[in-house]
């Protein structure tokens, strides 16, 4: 699975953990997780509620400490790291429920997070002011949010701040940017469109995704590989359409009915 | 004024067209009736020049306001600030004014670290309560070491030379008066500023997502730190004018009903308003004087049956009223920076 790169010499994976072990008091949400994401690739995480796919992207943004094993970016041991420094290191996170500074309008927390990111620290300066509000309303443009960009975002609906959050993500020009059911809250007749946006903004700027997600369409369409998380663990792994037809999937996730 | 009201929704913005400049017309207004207070009613001079410098402390506390925290302490840095200037004098006969000022500010901008260093690790009544215990710490320090502080008597302020000049009593009121006002417009103005800057909003977001303020690769320690020094500076500006105009300083500078009275003015002229901490200030201060000498022992209660009218009908303060006459007519909703002034 590791590439190498021109000179020969194998470069690591964008993202790796090795035996990743959590207990949260009975329920083992982590169970030996050992898994490689390499870089430029769409990967969706499914799975059944409770299998450990949240705690998953907590651990590896270091948001929850795991009680063994390791997490690697491009093999640098960030497992002891706070979120704020995995960050900065090209690691951007969305959330199931929208993370957004809720007394802002939509586009000032995309300028924070245009702030946060250049380190801007002028108190002189109106965060309005700041040279990337162009590239913040583009980001806004891009998640079909442009109509709302001065409202403030505990006026909007939970589908608008699901995107929102979404962007102020991908306004850190992250390397890796991991989603939690990012289209959970979008309407059915919006979410291949939304989806279809994101992804090519995500592969024109090079972005590698990881996302939780429980829409099958949206995975068998959108991702570029699949992992199915089970009792805390990776269960299977492979394109959409391997995992989408396999029997245990169908049977343990889809459910048989639905397929 | 900000750029921020500006971006305001569309309906927002078109129902604002002009007030901003209504409100600095209104502002330039009272700071040029303020100016004429010695030429009109030299008798309030003293009273509305201790109103600008416990202003300039509430706007300390304000700041925290914004972010959602509120000090039940901060009396420590005001009172820290008016004792170093204090001691300067006291080792330095003849000191000049701007450095009792400076030596004050970096009293309260040395202590505002330290203290802020531990304090910042906490959030909403743990937050209060600690500066609370920090200032009744120093409090009981002024009080026991007598004859360092001079106990409960405290210490006396002697009359500072300004630019090395040494004035009459008057002549000195006269600068401390205008220095006030200088520094009242000053700083209102620079607060208003941050407010609405990348960090001055970064820091007001500690009140809505901590979470989201990690995953922007940002620490929220670091970032109430900041403004918590930036409140410690205010109220140590704040403490060095009150001490250089009342000539004297004692225990009571840092005594938890300071504190709380900086807290009660805040909520009084507008939680996180700039403007408002200067009119709650001069409100109280005008209230407190009148009432005393006219309600006797009752003036607390009065103050107290002001404040529960305010909080119940007017949670915005005075300048929440302010703004709705303003706005009369009008059903806009204002923003988070609109809200700071």
């Amino acid at each position: 699975m590791t590439a190498t790169n021109k000179a020969g010499t194998a470069k690591p994976p964008l993202l790796e953990t090795r035996e990743l072990m959590i207990k949260f008091g009975g329920v083992t949400a982590a169970n030996n997780v050992s898994m490689q994401i390499e870089a430029g690739r769409n990967l969706a995480i499914i799975g059944p509620n409770g299998a450990g796919k949240t705690t998953f992207l907590n651990i590896c943004t270091g948001w929850i400490k795991p009680r063994s094993g390791k997490v690697f970016l491009e093999g640098e041991d960030i497992t002891p790291l706070p979120p704020r420094k995995i960050v900065r290191r090209g690691v951007a996170r969305a959330f199931q429920i929208p993370q957004l500074f809720t007394e802002h309008t939509a586009l000032e927390n995309l300028l924070i997070s245009a702030a946060a990111r250049e380190g801007l620290r002028n108190p002189l300066q109106n965060l309005h002011n700041i040279r990337q509000r162009d590239e913040m309303m583009h980001l806004l443009d891009l998640v079909h949010c442009t109509d709302v960009a001065d409202r403030v975002v505990v006026e909007l609906s939970e589908g608008q701040r699901k995107l929102i959050d979404i962007a102020v993500a991908l306004a850190l020009k992250p390397r890796l940017l991991l989603m939690d059911e990012p289209t959970s809250g979008v309407a059915s007749s919006q979410k291949h469109e939304v989806m279809e946006i994101l992804v090519g903004a995500l592969a024109e700027a090079g972005v590698t995704s990881v996302f939780v997600e429980h829409d099958m369409g949206i995975v068998a369409r959108h991702a570029d590989e699949v992992a199915v998380w089970n009792a805390g663990n990776v269960q299977l792994r492979g394109t959409p359409q391997e995992i989408l037809e396999h029997p245990d999937v169908i049977r343990d996730v889809i459910g048989e009915e639905v397929a | 004024m900000s750029e921020i009201s500006q971006h305001s929704t569309p309906r927002r913005a078109a129902k604002s067209g002009g007030m901003p400049s209504l409100r600095a017309l209104l502002t330039l207004l009272a700071v040029l009736l303020l100016a004429a207070v010695p030429f009109i009613a030299p008798s309030m001079q003293l009273l509305i020049n201790l109103a600008l410098a416990k202003g300039i402390a509430v706007l300390g506390v304000t700041v925290l306001l914004r972010a959602g925290q509120v000090s039940f302490g901060h009396a420590l840095f005001f009172g820290i600030s008016a004792y170093a200037g204090a001691f300067l004098m006291a080792s330095l006969p003849g000191a000049d004014l701007i450095l009792v000022l400076v030596a004050g500010v970096l009293g309260a901008a040395l202590s505002g670290l330290l203290v802020g260093l531990f304090v910042v690790r906490y959030r909403g009544i743990f937050f209060g309560m600690l500066n609370l215990a920090f200032s009744m710490i120093f409090w009981s320090i002024l009080e026991k070491f007598y004859h360092v502080t001079g106990g409960a008597d405290g210490i006396r302020l002697p009359r500072p030379t300004v630019l090395g000049m040494v004035l009459e009593r008057s002549g000195f009121e006269a600068v401390i008066f205008y220095l006030s006002i200088a520094l009242m417009v000053l700083l209102g103005w620079l607060t208003l500023r941050w407010f609405v800057s990348p960090v001055g909003q970064i820091f007001q977001s500690l009140k809505t997502n901590e979470t989201r303020l990690e995953y922007l690769g940002l620490s929220p320690k670091r970032v109430l730190l900041s403004g918590y020094l930036l409140s410690a500076v205010l109220c140590g500006v704040g403490g060095s004018l009150m001490a250089m105009t009342q000539g004297v300083v004692t225990p009571e500078y840092v005594w938890w009903v300071r504190s709380a009275e900086m807290v009660f003015i805040a909520v009084l002229g507008g939680a996180g308003s700039v403007r408002g901490a200067f009119i709650g200030a001069l409100i109280y201060e005008i209230v407190r004087v009148y009432a005393s000498a006219f309600a006797g022992d009752i003036w607390q209660m009065l103050l107290g049956g002001f404040l529960l009218v305010i909080i119940l009908f007017a949670p915005k303060g005075i300048m929440g009223i302010a703004d709705g006459l303003i706005h009369r007519g009008g059903k806009r909703r204002a923003t988070t920076a609109e809200e700071a002034r």
